[in-house]
Parts: structure tokens; C-alpha cells; sequence
């Protein structure tokens, strides 16, 4: 199940068994059989953690999902809530416990398990409605960073960033920390810690406090990571606003990839054998999980998708040469040698299969002519071509009333190209935005500007053509099939993140001061005292290790950036990457709206 | 000036094609069917028992992972895969079949009822709070973890008190009095970026201080000021925090701040009363304008709805009756409002309130737009008549002239969307400028005549040979591209 965690150069499995133990033992303190009561979000974080064979063995013999009203009637001993310290579910929990039987014998008993950390307001919020003390135990757990793949871990902390730069609520910054406190005692302190933007700072600042009051922290374990680069996503906030056209960046852009699966329509899928046809087609759609653990994924997740075409194409092509083995094996040895490898063609053969199938979906997609139109506009942008005056497509797209969402990541895309828009252009946009989706709206566009993604051009300078120039962000020259650049993951942008974290590692920032004072924020370096036993002595050849923290969000187009540049040859460096929230786009800017509906619970 | 052109060029060359296409289209895609091919013939060859393999739920779960056990438990088969079925039918499952409580209660409703008590009276982080002699005995059982007292001590330091917050710890906090101590708390835990921590002692203070101290001192605290902002607007305490906006001066924040209450009033005329309050308000010169076309927009809608649900129900329109209305207009955006006008009011008299022109007067709305939605709406009623008005325009010598401010290749688009005749799309086609824009809406939309016309200003005999082969034989477009092709030949040789 969790074996693809392993496969990195950092053990992450570890990172998991500690995550596990924890939830082992919480569970062991509800003695007797148990219920738990799942607040939704957190089943698809926590089924990267433990699946339900271990909450069996610990007796949870029942689950739920957390929802007003009474609760199902379970012979069980203990009720368990795993819930988000969110207001908003405790009225559920309180409308739980309120209804719940008290003639019924025996009684059950009540816990609260808060993820990722105990809240006094919430439990004051219990409290006030009379029901605190009906929790035996009321608990956190700390499920600050969560493995997602052999060199990728995220918070999954949705509104990480709203928090940050809206709200400036920087507790997701302190949990970021926590999260790497818990990392350096599994894996070794860090010795050196590069940043850039505010929240970067924060981040470090606070880890360093934290080390300063917990001197017993001071561990022996020799260094995993040789280095530490903290990103605040404000230092760039151009590139999730680009469409990803990797692999597996465009299956989250178009049908959203959460905790590792993905949702697909049917049709594609249809009911393998051909007697059974028409009969039941399925409604419900596809769920598949993707990581690293499947072959073909791993191979071709993170490539552009021009490229996939041919990968698949090759593959068939293997497989169905492996299969026709089976005319060639005579001897009794020969049979037995093919039937044995069976199982393993039988699921490259499902494999291979499926992501023929989400090719086509996708294939469709790109190839039509809103996809082209609206991926030439981005690509003029992020070049630099007209980004000073309304752009017609936009113009047109609003006309036609084309989601806002996507309207709103052009308009931002544009702004941002431009180091902010001119009054009058600004002006424009938004008037047509607010006649044709509402006035209402008028609160989203100040969201917004506040977050420095939709502004006006202050000073009359645009700083974007030299920023672009001096990092190489576009590439006119992009080869998606055998790429020699991150930029193929965007077809010729390359990610200004990531571009940060390569001219890092060569040759320093020290040949890009101007460009980095550009960029909001400060940027610093920062070392962490080793004891003498534990400094590494590199062998000849062997690579750094660098952990990529993206605070505010990251795409898997940029993951796909990082992975490029661990792998090539004379790179020196691998990556590890851990974010607060992996994002699109879409699901960004959604962050940032206001909701206009209240909360339905 | 050249070096713009010059970028142009480049960017013509370079950029423009490079856009999301697969190279080599057909060879692509033949590598996708080859592979489907490839995947589908080896389906005879394998069982299909690869669920074996993996086990998943069609629905993609992992058997045995924790969303797919939710289901499971809850349907009261704990582990036979054969349940897998009835599972997804949530409809089965006991859970479901309980009554559900109302909940249509906002949690904003709920906040501003309750928190406003909680905060101002009950809220406090002492030990004795936490005791239960408060507690209304609702719960079905009374029970207190005894950890909680081995943790209390009265002398902690603001940093241990923090610190130990940040554990999720119970502290008392009613040992800080001085404004100092206050002060240095909130310090502390500022320092400690929990917020959770800073939030529990704003609230404290927000209990403790009077107002115009604690405004005082947030002002200098950024940190702090902004998580109790948004402290306030989640709990929804507008009141404290319009006050607090006002001490700031952040006056536009004041106004959005109230504006957004709107959002939950349900009641329109309410709605409305609460608008008209905003306009007042100092927002920003240009999103004062948006503010009163909002107020002014729901104005209208109200007198609008309330005239056509009349002429609705006493069924005499027979536009009414033919094409009932799908939905209110209120709270629609403008532009949706003026298709709604368009379509169903689109004679009126500019003196009315619902008559098209009006709304375009009031709102300014610029040409390109009218004749955008207009042209929508009257198309999708066929009045083919009103399409040829809208886009005709007469200069003073009585003349008339066809004009597109949005350009005819998108009043194509717009009229063949709504099953526009031949005829009536032909004419527009013909008005497209750009000669090859021309040709390819008239061959896809099959205007003979356009292209037969075109080719022939164009002068080009090969192309329009070719297109022969393309119309009816017999008709009288093969009969006249005959006689085209028959005069240039004569043209030729003359």
C-alpha cells in the first residue's frame, strides 16, 4: 500500500509509521468497541495515513459521516468525532450528543479527536452549549504533513493561503513550522535554510524560536536534507494562473485530482465484458488513485501531454509482444515461466488501459478550439505581447459568459504580466465583469486586489519584461518530447518558482539580486549548528538533497519542474517537495472568492 | 514603431502556432487508437478477473480504504464484498433513513444570536469556567477528564502561558490585570503565531479592556488587529467591528464590510432598503457607481417582476404564454436582465422602466454589449425582422448601411446558434470583411452563393471548379458557377 513512499531518496514511510503510531495509540486510549464519526474532508488525508484494517484491529467496528441530527444506532462502546477545529461542525457534534438516546443502555461514551490541532475556541464553543463535559477525551492530532508520494507532502490546508494574505492569519505558517519540526526529528536538522517572501521568513523565524525553547530537541540522527527552501506562492503568483499542460497537471486542471485520486466520467470506462453491454452502464463516476506506485504513471505523469501519446502507443505495443509469448512457450518450464509473470502483464495490461482512456478524454479537451484560443492568450501574456490593453478574447469570453472563474484567472494572469493593469483597463474589466455576473462580484475583484493578483499599475513601470528576461521564463525554443528545460511543462513558460529553486542550487542567488529585490519579500539564508559528528562528509558524485516548501500552494506542473531537474544528469541536486495545499487555477482563485451563498450544512 | 512591428513578427512566427497542438494530429491520435486497440484485443485474452488484482469498487475505492468503509459500516455490512452494491445506494443505508433535522439555518444566523452572549459574557479561559458546575445538563452524561487539574498552576509567565496554550493546554488568563501584563501576553502570543492562541487572547482582552484601549493598542499591532477582524466578521459581530473600522479610518473597508451584508438579506424589497443605505457609504469614486447601478438594477427588477408575474398569470400575453418564464429576474445580473428585457420587452417605449433602451441609458451599457445580448434574444425568437433593424443604420441622407459593432462574423455565430434559415445567415455571412474568415463560415454553414460570389472577385477558376462538385447537381448554384466559369474563360481570352 504505501511501498511508492519508500521508493525516494528520503524514506518517507517513516514520516507515515509515525503518523500511524500515533493514531494507534489515541485509539487505544477509548478502550472497547468504537464508532468514529468522520468529518468528510478528513477521510481522503487520513486514508494516506492508516486504511480501515488498522482502525479494525483497534476495534472501530463502525464508521459515519458527521451530520446533523441523531446518531445511527451502534452497538459500540465509544463514539469517536475526528473533526477540523471548524465552528461550523461543532453545532453538529452538539446536535449529536444532544439527541443521542439517554434511556439507551449501555451508554455510550464520547470523544473528540481534533485534526491538526486542539481549538479553545471550540471547545468553549461546546462548552457554552452544554456539552463539553460529555467528552471523555477531548485529543489532537497532529496531521501537519502528509506523504503523498516518495518526494512529495502536503498539509492540505485549503484556505492556507486566503489565511496568509487576506486574513494574515499566519496559523498555517505555525502548523508549516510544526510540520518541519517534526520532519527534522525524523530525518535530521536541516543545516541550511534558504527563503524568499514575508511568509518565508515567518516560517524560519519561528522554527528557529521553536528549536531555541525545546533544547531537548537537539536530535542525533545524521542529515537527510542538506538544504531547506522555503517559497512564499506571493513571489509567484503567475504561475498556477497558467494552464498546466503536463500529464497530470491537465487531469487536475480539468477534472480536479484530491488526496491522490481522481473522479472521471464513465463512458470511457465502460463494463469490461462485451455479453454484459448496455445492461448496467455505470453512472457513477470513475475514482482512480494516482501515484508513483503505478509504472506507467510514474512514468508518464509528469511529462507534457504531446509526449504521452507516444508512450502509450510504445507500451501497447510491449505488451501486446509480451502476450504473444504464450504461442512460443512449449515446454511444461515455459508455460509455468509465463503463467508466473501473468499477474503483473495482467495490470500493466488495466494500466495501460486506463490512461489510454484518460488520454482521449483529455485529448478531446485540448483539441478544441476554446482550449487553443484561451492557452494563445496565456501564452501572449506570459511573453509579454499586449498585456497594457483589453484583450478581445477576454472581451469575448465574458460576453458569451464563460465561468468566471476562468475569466478571473486571465484577467489576473494579465495583471500580473503586467506588474498590475492601467486604471482605465482595470476599470474596463471590471465593469463588464460585475454587469454580466452580478454586482456582488464586487467583493471577489477586492479579494483580489488585496492579494495583489488583480491591481492597478502603480508608478506607471512594468518590471515583468526584465524579471522575465533575467530568469529565462519563456523559452521560444521548447521541446516537449525530449525537453531540456522546465519550461515544457507550461510549452515554453518555466515556472518562475521553480526557476528560483534551480538558480539556487547553481550558481547562487548572488547573480540575481536585482531580480530577487523585484519580487515581493525578503529573501535570506539561514544555518543551523550541527554537531561535529553529524556534518556530512559528501562522497564524490552524490547528490544534495533539497526540501521545496511551498507555502500558499503548489502545482503539479511545478512538481513535474522539480522532478525534471532531479533527474538530469548533471543536475547535483534531487528535490523533496512539500506545500501547504497542492492547487490549480481553478481552485485558487476559488479560495479567494467570497462565498455569495451561505454555508449549507 | 518598427520594432514593434519587428516584436510582432517574432511573436507571429514564434509564438502564436506554438499553442497546445499535437504536432502530427493524425499520427497521434492513431498512437492513442493503437494503444486502445491494442488494450481491447488483449481483453479476449485475459480473464477478467484483475479486480482480484486490486480490489476496488467500481467506483474506484480501494476495498477497505477509509471512504469506502464509511459507507460499508454505516450500511451495516461490515466486510462482505457482495454489500458493495447496496453501500453505494446511500438511500439504503439506516443512516439515511433517519429524519433529518431542518438545517437551513445560516451559520451566520446562528453567530449572531449566540456568540455575541459567548463572547460578552461566558467567555473566558479560567479554569473555573471549565468546571462543570456551569454546565447545563443536557449532556446525557457528566464526566470531566481529571487531567485537567493536574495542569493548572496560577503563576505561569506569559510565555509559559502561551506556550502552554499552544499545547491545547487550559490556562487561566484572569491572573493578567494590568494593562502591561495584557499587553505582553498578546505580545507573546502574536510572537508565537498561533493563531488560536492570539485569537483566545484578543478575546480575553476584548472582555477585559474598554474599547478605545484596546482599539488603541491593536492599532500599533498589526498581527493582532487583523486576526481579531477576522474574528469579528466570522462571528458575525458588524456592529464592534464597523466601530473598530471606523477608529482605523479604514473607511473603504467599512463600506465593503457593510455592503457585504446584503448577501443575507432574503427578502428583496428588505434587500433593496439596505442598497440604497450602501450608496452613501466611501467606497472607491469608481465602486460607488457599481454600488448604486446594483441598488439601481434591483429597483427595476422589482418593478419588472412584479408587473410581468401579473401579466403571466392573467395569461393575455401570448409571448408570456408562448415562452413562460423559467425563473425570477430578480437579483439577476444586468446583463441577464437586459436579455430578459430584450426577449420579452423589447417594443416598449424608452419611458419604461423594462424597455430595453432604458436599461442601456441607465447603465451606460456600451453598444458592443447591447447589440451582443440583444441580438441573442431577439434570434432566439426568430424575429429575424428586428435583427435586420438592429444591425442597420441610416445616415442623414437617408441611406442605409450595414453595421456590426461586435463584427459580422460573430452575428454569424450568434444566428446560426438559433437555427438561423440559410437565407437570413447568408446575408450576414456576405457582410464579413476578412476574405477568408468569408469563405469558411460560408462553406461551413453551406451559403452557396457566398462562396460562388467570392471566389469569383476572387477570380479564382480552380477553386471554384472544385466547389462544383459541392452543390446540387442541377441546381441553380451549379448552374451558376457554369456561367462564372464560362465568363472568365471569355475574359480571359478577349
Amino acid at each position: 500500500m504505501a511501498a511508492h513512499l519508500s521508493s525516494g531518496r528520503v524514506n518517507l514511510t517513516a514520516l507515515r509509521e509515525a503518523g500511524r503510531r500515533e493514531l494507534r495509540e489515541f485509539l487505544d486510549k477509548c478502550a472497547g468497541s468504537k464508532a468514529i464519526v468522520w468529518d468528510e474532508y478528513l477521510t481522503g488525508p487520513f486514508g494516506l495515513i492508516a486504511q480501515y484494517s488498522l482502525l479494525k484491529e483497534h476495534e472501530v467496528e463502525k464508521m459515519f459521516t458527521l451530520k446533523p441530527g441523531r446518531l445511527p444506532p451502534a452497538d459500540v462502546k465509544n463514539i469517536i468525532f475526528f473533526v477540523r477545529p471548524k465552528l461550523e461542525l461543532m453545532d453538529i457534534i452538539t446536535d449529536n450528543v444532544l439527541r443521542e438516546d439517554r434511556g439507551r443502555s449501555p451508554q455510550r461514551d464520547f470523544h473528540i479527536l481534533f485534526v491538526p490541532r486542539r481549538s479553545l475556541l471550540c471547545e468553549q464553543w461546546l462548552k457554552e452549549q452544554g456539552v463539553l463535559g460529555s467528552f471523555i477525551h477531548r485529543e489532537q492530532y497532529s496531521l501537519d504533513l502528509i506523504p503523498f508520494d516518495a518526494d512529495l507532502l502536503s498539509m492540505e490546508s485549503e484556505s492556507a493561503f486566503k489565511e496568509c494574505y487576506l486574513e494574515s492569519d499566519q496559523t498555517s505558517l505555525y502548523h508549516a513550522a510544526k510540520g518541519l519540526m517534526t520532519l527534522q526529528a525524523l530525518y535530521g536538522t536541516i543545516p541550511q535554510i534558504f527563503g524568499k517572501g514575508d511568509c518565508a521568513r515567518h516560517v524560519a523565524n519561528m522554527m528557529i524560536r521553536m528549536k531555541r525553547e525545546f533544547p531537548g530537541s537537539q536530535n542525533s540522527i545524521f542529515p537527510v536534507f542538506d538544504t531547506l527552501l522555503l517559497l512564499d506562492r506571493n513571489v509567484d503568483l503567475l504561475t498556477p494562473l497558467a494552464t498546466q499542460l503536463t500529464y497530470e497537471g491537465l487531469i487536475d486542471e480539468i477534472y480536479g485530482i484530491q488526496n491522490t485520486y481522481v473522479k472521471l466520467p464513465p463512458e470511457k470506462f465502460a463494463p469490461k465484458k462485451q455479453g454484459e453491454g448496455g445492461k448496467d452502464l455505470p453512472t457513477e463516476p470513475k475514482k482512480l488513485q494516482l501515484n508513483s506506485a503505478e509504472e506507467l504513471y510514474a512514468e508518464i505523469r509528469d511529462k507534457n501531454f504531446n509526449a504521452v501519446g507516444s508512450v502509450l502507443s510504445k507500451k501497447a505495443k510491449i505488451i501486446s509482444a509480451a502476450f504473444e509469448e504464450r504461442h512460443h512457450a512449449k515446454t511444461v518450464g515455459e508455460i509455468k515461466q509465463f503463467v508466473s509473470q501473468l499477474p503483473h502483464m495482467q495490470a500493466a495490461r488495466s494500466s495501460l488501459a486506463n490512461h489510454t482512456s484518460i488520454a482521449e478524454l483529455i485529448k478531446d479537451i485540448t483539441t478544441s478550439e476554446d482550449f487553443f484560443d484561451n492557452l494563445t492568450v496565456e501564452q501572449e501574456f506570459m511573453s509579454g505581447i499586449d498585456t497594457d490593453k483589453v484583450n478581445n478574447y477576454i472581451e469575448d469570453c465574458i460576453a458569451q459568459k464563460h465561468p468566471l472563474i476562468k475569466i478571473l484567472r486571465l484577467v489576473c494572469l494579465q495583471s500580473v504580466c503586467n506588474s498590475g493593469l492601467k486604471q482605465k483597463v482595470l476599470d474596463h474589466y471590471k465593469r463588464e465583469i460585475l454587469q454580466t455576473y452580478g454586482y456582488e462580484h464586487i467583493l471577489t475583484l477586492n479579494n483580489l486586489e488585496k492579494a495583489g493578483l488583480l491591481k492597478p499599475q502603480t508608478g506607471g513601470r512594468n518590471n515583468y519584461p526584465t524579471i522575465r528576461k533575467t530568469l529565462r521564463l519563456w523559452m521560444d525554443d521548447v521541446n516537449e518530447q525530449n525537453p531540456n528545460d522546465i519550461s515544457y511543462v507550461y510549452s515554453g513558460y518555466a515556472p518562475l518558482s521553480v526557476r528560483l529553486a534551480q538558480l539556487l542550487a547553481r550558481p547562487g542567488w548572488r547573480s540575481i539580486e536585482e531580480v530577487l529585490k523585484m519580487l515581493p519579500g525578503p529573501h535570506f539564508e539561514e544555518r543551523q549548528q550541527l554537531p561535529t559528528g553529524l556534518q556530512k562528509k559528501r562522497q564524490q558524485g552524490e547528490n544534495r538533497v533539497t526540501l521545496v516548501f511551498f507555502l500558499g500552494g503548489v502545482t503539479y506542473a511545478e512538481i513535474a519542474a522539480l522532478r525534471f531537474l532531479s533527474q538530469m544528469e548533471d543536475g547535483g541536486t534531487e528535490y523533496i517537495i512539500a506545500t501547504t495545499k497542492l492547487i490549480n487555477g481553478t481552485t485558487w482563485i476559488k479560495s479567494l472568492m467570497e462565498k455569495l451563498e451561505p454555508a449549507p450544512f | 514603431m518598427s520594432r514593434v512591428r519587428a516584436d510582432e513578427e517574432e511573436y507571429w512566427h514564434s509564438s502564436k502556432f506554438r499553442a497546445f497542438t499535437f504536432d502530427d494530429e493524425d499520427d497521434e491520435l492513431s498512437q492513442l487508437k493503437e494503444s486502445k486497440r491494442a488494450v481491447n484485443s488483449l481483453r479476449d485474452i485475459v480473464d477478467d478477473d484483475d479486480d482480484d488484482l486490486e480490489r476496488v469498487s467500481w467506483s474506484g475505492e480501494p476495498v477497505g480504504s477509509i471512504s469506502w468503509s464509511i459507507k460499508e459500516t454505516a450500511s451495516g455490512s461490515t466486510s462482505s464484498l457482495d454489500g458493495r452494491d447496496s453501500s453505494l445506494q446511500k438511500g439504503t443505508s439506516s443512516y439515511a433513513a433517519l429524519p433529518k433535522q431542518p438545517s437551513s439555518y445560516s451559520l451566520s444566523s446562528l453567530f449572531k444570536g449566540e456568540v455575541r452572549f459567548l463572547c460578552a459574557t461566558h467567555l473566558c479561559l479560567s479554569l473555573s469556567a471549565l468546571t462543570d458546575t456551569g454546565v447545563k445538563n443536557y449532556a446525557p452524561e457528566l464526566r470531566r477528564p481529571k487531567a485537567e487539574y493536574k495542569d493548572y498552576s496560577s503563576d505561569w509567565s506569559p510565555k509559559d502561558t502561551v506556550r502552554r496554550m499552544q499545547r491545547g493546554k487550559v490556562c487561566s488568563l484572569e491572573r493578567f490585570r494590568s494593562l502591561q501584563d495584557k499587553l505582553v501576553l498578546l505580545d507573546e502570543a502574536v510572537a508565537g503565531h498561533d493563531g488560536n492562541v492570539i485569537t483566545a487572547v484578543l478575546i480575553f482582552l476584548k472582555r477585559t479592556l474598554r474599547r478605545e484601549i484596546l482599539f488603541r493598542e491593536l492599532e500599533v499591532r498589526q498581527v493582532a488587529l487583523c486576526h481579531l477582524i477576522h474574528f469579528l466578521r466570522e462571528t458575525g459581530e458588524q456592529k464592534f467591528l464597523l466601530d473598530l473600522l471606523r477608529f482605523l479610518d479604514r473607511t473603504e473597508e467599512v463600506a465593503l464590510s457593510q455592503y457585504r451584508e446584503h448577501l443575507n438579506i432574503q427578502d428583496v424589497e428588505k434587500r433593496r432598503e439596505f442598497l440604497k443605505g450602501c450608496i452613501g457609504l466611501p467606497f472607491s469614486a469608481e465602486d460607488t457607481s457599481h454600488i448604486q447601478d446594483h441598488y439601481t438594477l434591483l429597483e427595476r427588477q422589482i418593478i419588472i417582476e412584479a408587473n410581468d408575474r401579473h401579466l403571466e398569470m392573467a395569461g393575455q400575453s401570448e409571448l408570456f404564454r408562448k415562452y413562460p418564464r423559467k425563473a425570477s429576474i430578480l437579483n439577476m445580473p444586468l446583463v441577464t436582465t437586459l436579455f430578459y428585457s430584450c426577449f420579452y420587452h423589447y417594443t416598449e417605449a424608452e419611458g419604461m422602466f423594462s424597455s430595453p433602451t432604458n436599461l442601456k441609458k441607465t447603465f451606460k451599457i456600451p453598444d458592443k454589449q447591447y447589440v451582443l445580448t440583444a441580438l441573442a434574444a431577439r434570434a432566439k425568437l426568430r424575429a429575424w425582422g428586428d435583427v435586420d433593424a438592429l444591425l442597420t443604420t441610416k445616415n442623414w441622407l437617408g441611406y442605409t448601411k450595414k453595421k456590426a459593432p461586435i463584427g459580422f462574423h460573430r452575428v454569424v455565430e450568434i444566428l446560426q446558434r438559433n437555427n438561423a434559415p440559410v437565407q437570413v445567415l447568408q446575408e450576414y455571412v456576405r457582410l464579413v470583411e476578412d476574405v477568408e474568415t468569408r469563405l469558411n463560415l460560408a462553406t461551413k454553414y453551406k451559403c452557396h452563393d457566398v462562396v460562388i460570389e467570392t471566389y469569383r472577385d476572387l477570380k479564382d477558376r480552380v477553386q471554384l471548379t472544385a466547389y462544383k462538385s459541392k452543390v446540387e447537381r442541377g441546381s441553380a448554384e451549379e448552374e451558376k458557377i457554369q456561367s462564372i466559369l464560362g465568363n472568365m474563360v471569355r475574359n480571359v481570352y478577349s
